[in-house]
């Protein structure tokens, strides 16, 4: 095959040279060329290698159905892996790499594995590679398999657009059928939109003379106008890859190499699908040379490139299609011979097709052009959950019973034909329903014939042979599904566009059963190859989990707050910025010490109001909450249905109807909708009403053995000595005429204020306790070293300290369950079998022996030289307060088991670790009561 | 991507809602007693019917719950009704 260019034709612009390097040789192509076309017109025979044998391979066809030509592509400091030679557009200064061949697609030196293609056949490597174990072979084999290597550099800029649109009508495909359709309805007042997978409009246009009188190119453009005149919208290099759930279509619009693609998302009230057909490939000895190629793709090249395969080329074709095609290389000036397609024919060549033997005889050419027959492209038919019908004259699945609002027209109907086709495009441009018409294509069959001899490709990417089919159907892989699994047919970066027709055929064959009967497999998005990049969009980072800002942000940026996220909220886990240990420990001491200021805003602060608010707290909780007195605080665990603790938290009551439920930070939305949901159904709505207040308040803890001397530099108007203000009571009253609430609740153990004011009013508040934190000797505390303190205390964290089936009394909580009469969510899940059963995980406190290291977290709770696991470490720190290490633990039965000697076994080694009771700090409540 | 009607916000993506129930679930009365099979069957059993189905959703930016009937076959939306007894 030696490819040339002619000097007129084709859709390129031939006063533009672009140059180019493929295998680090120098090309040139023109403006409007693709890698293949222009590759081709170089006289460029092997483009690739095979994925299995590493056969050379040239270009196969011009479209989409490519298998072959799949490139590493780089352009300036850019690279891109399994790029479609087809399909792409050739820019300037590009430099291609053929995938899967090392040094180079010509001398490839994994060739070699051809010679053993004997042992290589369907489930080589599933029967091989099984003894004595998969895992020892899989680094070689994942080695040798895949195509493009993905460069390891980073494109930051590398960004797809995201865009949500919706339309009236969608036309799939800018052929004949579809400019038709479009511009009808369109013209009919239809907000439209046409997409067109190639750069131009127009389809197998190209290929016709004339189309209703007039020259094609002229009639496109006509076409063309009147849609832009209509106000339809026409989106070229663009590919409709997909229909999901409600019709929604994913369309992936190529804005050249160095721009990402862009990817809508679009919502159409009724799709046209014109997606047109491609050829079939015929099944013969060494089908697979490169030279061998598809008729309609070698007359496509010409009508759009103006690239002929060769000059002296063989034709063989069983169908009336090929007549159209034949006749535009004929008038390009190749020298084309035919001859009928046979059993025993087969190609020949060393590094290309040479020519075909036809019964016996040799007949050389440079190319070999084939055409078995036109396949409907009916994928986005399928994804729509439309059905297929088994059409014997045409030989071909084609659209069957359909979705609703959406037709298919021209050649991807099965009418091939050009007139026929615009008249189902003029029917569909209307909205009327109509009948496929009779047609005038015919055909011979001609499928794969098992038992032939030599070695006969089906898909030519994966190396899958007529004898691996036979192989499969022997071995009772004959579901077609299965046989796709089996030998990999179908399963290449073109999804069997080329393989399925034959693969399926031969299955048919070889059971003696019609081709219908065996079926097609799952056609699945995408259509073509879609770039991950496509689907990440700006869907990353803050754009795609935005953080929750305190009020005090700026404060904290001012104290060296190292603000992280915790639980959605960017909040200062410590203050300092070099060492964190080392703040993280002395933040903790010192509010052991003195006093310390935390800024508590995100926790929840979820109001729950009305007639029926008591008994409805009362319901979610678990606790007793209806005995709550206005002015008192409680502690509460919320459960789910099935008893597992969800969230705790302190409930206080504002009024006789009007609750506040302060849950975790990063809890707040579930526990929100939680309560919505036990609201809305099983309540009365209109008798509650629940407000999500958090983000309107901010909450400033003063805690610490000095912690009222702090507060009382605020002036409050009220006393907040122990007897007036106790432990878990709150006031509201006002503070630069703006309320303030001061409750005594405490998360370290320690005497805690903590103070809230509407969110605008945390500067000021801020402003006068944090010098006087300052005066008093104390500091700031990040929620690092809160997490030391409340563990110290043996507080919980759910979901840290807690699993997936922790119940309440595994925390050491079983008052409600064993007396609270009322019903409350999860009540009955309390007193199940396995609620009851011994063995349960339960909350522990470790302690290490003297001087002993820290226990890891997440450490498996063992008996002393036993491996079997008793439970696990949950919050593992230095005590700097107590001078130790500390942990929690849940452990099974350990509510039992204070005082026993165990181990924590982590990475092989254990520590001997001592159960006892979580709180290892002011057990007697002293400090929290003064 | 599916689109669900909200009964009061009208047409959203389906990322927008969040399953709560299948329709006509009804919580035993837990102050009598109720057997484990039936305690059971109330947190487990769901009919998960082929065809006509009627669940319990919630449109999560305006936290409204409400029934949408839909065709778990075709995937067809048949309809949604506001979950509280006078917005019928």
């Amino acid at each position: 095959m030696s490819g040339l260019r002619l000097e007129s034709g084709g859709q390129i612009d031939r006063k533009r040279w672009l140059s180019f390097t493929f295998d680090g040789k120098a090309y040139s192509g023109f403006a409007g060329d693709t890698l293949a076309s222009a590759l081709l017109a170089n006289g460029v025979r092997i483009v690739g290698r095979s994925f299995k044998y590493h056969r050379p391979r040239g270009v196969w066809s011009s479209w989409v159905d490519d298998p072959n030509a799949i490139m590493t592509v780089r352009l300036g400091d850019r690279e891109l892996p399994n790029v479609s030679a087809a399909t792409t557009l050739l820019e300037d200064g590009m430099e291609l790499r053929a995938v899967n061949a090392w040094p180079n697609a010509r001398y490839d030196v994994k060739g070699g594995l051809d010679l053993f293609h004997r042992f290589l056949g369907a489930g080589f490597y599933y029967k091989t590679f099984i003894w004595p174990d998969w895992h020892l072979f899989e680094p070689a084999i994942r080695k040798m398999a895949g195509l493009g290597p993905v460069n390891a550099d980073v494109y930051d800029d590398y960004v797809s657009d995201q865009l949500n649109a919706s339309c009236d009508t969608l036309v799939v495909g800018g052929g004949p059928a579809g400019l038709v359709a479009a511009r009808t309805a369109a013209e009919r007042g239809e907000a439209v939109w046409l997409v067109e997978d190639h750069a131009s409009l127009g389809g197998s246009a190209a290929m016709l003379g004339h189309i209703d009188g007039t020259d094609h190119a002229a009639w496109v453009q006509a076409q063309e106008q009147a849609i832009e005149v209509a106000d339809g919208r026409i989106l070229k290099q663009t590919t409709a890859y997909g229909i999901y759930d409600h019709a929604m279509v994913g369309l992936l619009e190529k804005r050249g190499f160095a721009q990402p693609p862009r990817r809508y998302r679009l919502r159409a009230g009724r799709i046209i699908m014109a997606t047109g057909a491609l050829d079939r490939p015929i099944t013969f000895g060494n089908n697979d040379l490169p030279g061998i190629m598809s008729l309609q793709g070698a007359a496509d090249f010409m009508a759009r490139y103006g690239v002929l395969p060769a000059r002296k080329m063989i034709v063989m074709a069983n169908n009336a299609a090929a007549d159209q095609a034949c006749a535009v290389l004929d008038q390009a000036g190749a020298d084309l011979r035919h001859f009928a397609p046979s059993k025993t024919m087969s190609g020949f060549g060393s590094r290309g097709v040479e020519g075909v033997s036809i019964d016996g005889y040799k007949r050389t050419a440079n190319a070999v052009l084939v055409s078995g027959g036109l396949t409907p492209l009916v994928h986005l038919w399928r994804h729509a959950g439309g059905k297929l019908d088994w059409c014997e004259t045409r030989q071909a699945f084609l659209p069957g019973y359909g979705p609703k609002n959406m037709q298919a027209i021209g050649a991807a109907n099965g009418t091939f034909e050009v007139d026929k086709a615009i008249a189902e495009g003029t029917a569909a441009g209307k909205g009327l329903s109509f009948e496929r018409p009779s047609t005038s294509y015919t055909l011979t069959p001609l499928w794969p014939q098992p038992g032939s001899k030599g070695r006969q490709w089906i898909d030519f990417q994966h190396d899958v042979t007529l004898k691996d089919v036979e192989v499969a159907a022997r071995e009772n892989y004959v579901s077609v599904e299965h046989l796709k699994r089996y030998t990999t047919l179908g399963m290449a970066a073109d999804q069997g566009k080329t393989a399925n027709m034959a693969g399926l055929a031969a299955m048919a064959t070889i059971q003696g059963r019609p081709i219908p009967e065996v079926g097609t497999t799952t056609f699945r998005p995408p259509f073509v190859p879609v770039p991950i990049e496509a689907f990440h969009g700006h869907h990353g980072k803050q754009l795609w989990h935005p953080v929750k800002r305190l009020p005090l942000e700026a404060e904290h940026r001012v104290m060296n707050g190292a603000l992280r996220e915790y639980g959605g909220w960017l909040r200062p886990g410590w203050y300092g910025n070099d060492d964190a240990e080392l703040h993280i420990q002395a933040e903790a001491l010192l509010a052991r010490q003195t006093v310390a200021l935390f800024d508590g805003s995100s926790l929840g602060k979820i109001a729950v109001m009305g007639p029926d608010a008591e008994a409805f707290v009362n319901f979610v909780y678990y606790n007793t909450i209806k005995t709550l007195k206005p002015g008192e605080m409680r502690y509460g665990l919320m459960l789910t249905e099935r008893g597992i603790v969800k969230d705790d938290g302190v409930i206080a009551r504002l009024g006789p109807d009007h609750f506040l439920i302060s849950c975790s930070s990063s809890h707040t939305d579930s526990v929100r909708t939680h309560l919505e949901a036990w609201r809305q159904d099983g309540n009365d709505p209109d008798r509650i009403f629940i407000h999500d207040e958090t983000q309107s308040w901010a909450t400033l803890t003063v805690t610490g053995p000095r912690a009222r001397d702090v507060v009382a530099s605020l002036g409050l108007p009220l006393d907040i000595g122990a007897a007036a203000l106790p432990h878990m009571t709150f006031q509201e009253t006002q503070w630069n005429d703006h309320p303030l609430r001061i409750a005594r609740v405490s998360f370290t153990g320690d005497l805690s204020f903590e103070i809230s004011v509407p969110a605008r009013q945390a500067p000021a508040l801020w402003a006068v306790l944090h010098p006087s934190i300052k005066d008093h000797g104390g500091g700031l505390l990040g929620i690092e070293a809160l997490s030391i303190l409340r563990a110290e205390k043996g507080y919980i964290m759910i979901g840290k300290d807690t699993d997936g089936e922790t119940m309440p009394h595994d925390l050491g909580f079983t008052v409600p369950r064993a007396k609270k009469t009322a019903a409350y969510l999860g009540d009955r899940s309390l007193h199940t079998a396995v609620a009851n059963a011994p063995g349960r995980k339960q909350l522990v406190g470790l302690k290490v022996a003297d001087g002993g290291a820290m226990i890891p977290t997440g450490a498996h709770i063992v008996l002393p030289g036993k491996s079997s696991s008793q439970g696990y470490v949950t919050s593992s720190y230095d005590s700097p307060y107590l001078g130790h290490p500390i942990a929690l633990a849940i452990v099974t039965d350990g509510a039992r088991r204070h005082g026993e000697a165990v181990e924590a076994w982590h990475d092989n080694r254990r520590l001997p670790v001592t159960i006892c009771a979580p709180c290892v700090f002011d057990p007697t409540g002293e400090k929290l009561h003064a | 991507m599916q689109v669900f009607p909200c009964p009061f916000c009208g047409p959203r993506n389906e990322t927008e809602f969040h399953f709560a129930a299948e329709a006509g679930k009804v919580r035993p009365d837990t102050t009598q007693q109720i057997g484990d099979a039936d305690w059971a069957t109330y947190l487990h059993a769901q009919r998960n019917e082929k065809g006509t189905v009627r669940e319990v959703w919630m449109h999560m930016t305006c936290a409204e719950l409400f029934i949408l009937e839909r065709d778990s076959v075709t995937m067809d939306v048949l309809g949604s009704t506001a979950l509280r007894k006078d917005a019928t």
